[in-house]
């Protein structure tokens, strides 16, 4: 194939020389491209299949095996056995649990308030920017800082989670231990991450609001739809590309919830909190089972892209429909 | 004159919808503003009060007096500021060839970079580690700067790549009809006409790398190689009843992500729009 191609490439630039009034470019063009683009692509490539590609095949043969820490010693492959340990491991399938109530509490509601933060700024409005920049902060903090943060407000003594609950709201006579047992903790890291996802959840909506042309709604308007109407016939249609890809990207962040975890609960008490990349963690780099914390890597992403993968067909399915 | 007061009307349910979030979205900085100028008796206090009785810079004096601060931050700043350059520009380069050049390849390159931005960077963590262990990149703050650009090569390739497409190809053909090659074009074209979409990497490569954790905490070692996430949060284990030292130190640990996000951030958004529009 390559070789037909020169073949056909050499006569017409060779041609192009004779006709075109600048053959300088016209000759040398074609082949100083491939020249040039491997210049550009290989220094950048090179490194990242050494960063991620080689690490993601790596990761894949070292969950067969029962890998060994120490340099020189036999890590024996052991076939499926990490993988059976990891769907029989009462540890892993809370985990998976876990993650799982935080997804489907943390990503609705991230993509509530996040659409209707866009709405409303989906306008002229003075000062605008400014609530733009403030709803946005949550999100260019360091998980770091706002994991302690929460770990602060929902201390266990008078922190503002307990001061509400108890003082302001009075759902409760006494304090809340919040992070000391399973609910409440997943409860805490949920609102953690739905306070944290918010702005980008809204700023992606607010470009794909902004895209609807202005006279599409002015032209609804003038029917007298009114503006819950004009929404749900005009805009909402129109973000529903925008509103799949929220869907799913917050989908696959739910599941590898990691840092909030680990700063606010540690995957604790017991193992009561923990979720799937803690534990991965927790076995790779305390226990230093790299071949089961492998196991545990791989079976988490496979499951999770697999779930979005279905996502997003069955959302192409039904806008062509 | 009724449509101008219901106009009125909606812009002040707009207004006030806006305000409670905006309270509820910033109540927790300013609480932790707020507790990094409480002493350390007072922030176990009335924990609602958002201006202290006795406001200190007690906590800040504390925590800039530690020698190791000053050098944790010059840590931090170095690896993202190299960091940084180096994604910014091998994506570029990288985008530039996939969006603008034609040559045999590309299609196989393209979807392997596409498989990256599919892959949480967690999962590739343990061989990642053994890696850097081969490699001798254990321990060692230059030794972050492979991982974190690597990491992030996919990401702003792609973002990248979807802004270089839409450079008018007629600017391109007259900088090659003058005798400008690929690189000239790239440097003098197409880098100078994507400033938001650089901003918006710079904002990305900028943020993720200051603010990494979970590498950093994995293969450093030393004490005098910590960055500053990990040194807030060790700092927080050690000393887990002064909140207030803890919040100041992470508030001066934001502030370099602040200036970033406010100098960059209206090519941030310009930058999101056109990359949403793309896709």
């Amino acid at each position: 194939m390559s070789i037909s191609r020169t073949t056909a490439v050499t006569p017409r630039s060779a041609g192009g020389r004779a006709r075109r009034p600048r053959p300088r470019v016209a000759a040398t063009g074609p082949r100083r491209d491939t020249k040039a683009a491997y210049a550009f692509v290989l220094p950048g490539f090179a490194l990242y299949a050494l960063i991620m590609l080689y690490p993601a095949i790596r990761t894949f043969l070292l969950s067969f095996r029962d890998w060994q820490i120490a340099p020189g010693k036999p890590s024996p492959w052991v076939g499926l056995d990490n993988y059976i340990q990891a769907f029989q491991d009462p540890v892993f399938l809370n985990s998976l649990v876990n993650s799982a109530a935080y997804t489907v509490f943390t990503v609705p509601l991230q993509i509530i308030f996040g659409l209707g933060l866009a709405v409303l700024l989906d306008a002229k409005l003075p000062g605008r920017v400014g609530f733009r920049v403030l709803f946005y902060l949550p999100v260019v903090t360091s998980w770091v800082v706002v994991s302690l943060l929460f770990q602060y407000i929902f201390q266990s003594g008078d922190g503002v989670a307990n001061h509400l609950v108890v003082d302001v709201f009075g759902l409760s006579s006494e304090n809340v231990s919040w992070l000391q047992s399973r609910w409440t903790g997943m409860f805490a890291i949920g609102v953690l991450g739905i306070w944290k996802g918010i702005g980008w959840a809204m700023l992606i909506f607010l470009a794909a609001l902004t895209a609807v042309p202005a006279e599409l709604k002015e032209a609804a308007a003038l029917d007298g739809a009114n503006a819950a109407k004009r929404f749900r016939y005009v805009s909402l249609p129109a973000i529903r590309g925008a509103l799949s890809v929220v869907f799913i990207l917050l989908f696959i962040g739910g599941f590898n919830v990691f840092i909030s975890v680990l700063l606010m609960t540690g995957g604790g008490p017991g193992n009561a909190t923990q979720v799937p990349l803690t534990y991965m963690y927790q076995q790779a780099f305390s226990f230093l089972d790299f071949g089961y914390g492998s196991a545990i890597s791989f079976s988490l992403t496979v499951l999770v892209l697999a779930a979005s993968a279905l996502q997003y067909w069955w959302t192409r399915r039904r806008m062509r429909e | 004159m009724n449509t101008n007061n219901s106009r009125g009307l909606t812009l002040l349910v707009r207004y006030v919808l806006l305000a409670v979030a905006a309270f509820v979205m910033v109540y927790p900085f300013l609480y932790m503003v707020s507790t990094s100028f409480k002493t350390r008796s007072l922030s176990l206090g009335d924990p609602t009060s958002l201006w202290p009785s006795e406001p200190t810079l007690e906590n800040y004096k504390q925590v800039l007096g530690t020698e190791n601060f000053a050098r944790y931050f010059l840590n931090s700043a170095a690896v993202a500021i190299v960091s940084t350059i180096l994604i910014v520009l091998l994506s570029a380069m990288m985008a530039y060839a996939f969006a603008r050049l034609d040559w045999p390849g590309k299609r196989v390159f393209f979807t392997l970079i596409i498989i990256g931005l599919t892959i949480p960077t967690m999962m590739l963590i343990v061989p990642q580690f053994l890696l850097a262990r081969d490699l001798h990149l254990l321990n060692s703050l230059p030794g972050l700067v492979p991982f974190y650009v690597g990491t992030a090569l996919a990401f702003n390739t792609f973002l990248l790549a979807g802004f270089f497409e839409q450079i008018p190809h007629e600017l391109d053909e007259a900088m090659a009809i003058d005798g400008a090659g690929p690189w000239r074009r790239f440097w003098k074209l197409a880098m100078p006409l994507s400033k938001p979409a650089i901003g918006t990497c710079v904002i990305f490569a900028f943020l993720g790398t200051w603010d990494e954790f979970a590498w950093a905490l994995t293969v450093l070692n030393d004490v005098d190689n910590r960055t500053l996430p990990i040194a807030i949060a060790l700092f927080q284990g050690q000393h887990s009843t002064s909140w207030g030292l803890v919040f100041a130190a992470s508030l001066i640990a934001v502030i370099p992500v602040l200036i970033v996000y406010i100098v960059f951030q209206r090519n941030f958004v310009a930058g999101l729009t056109t990359g949403a529009l793309k896709n």
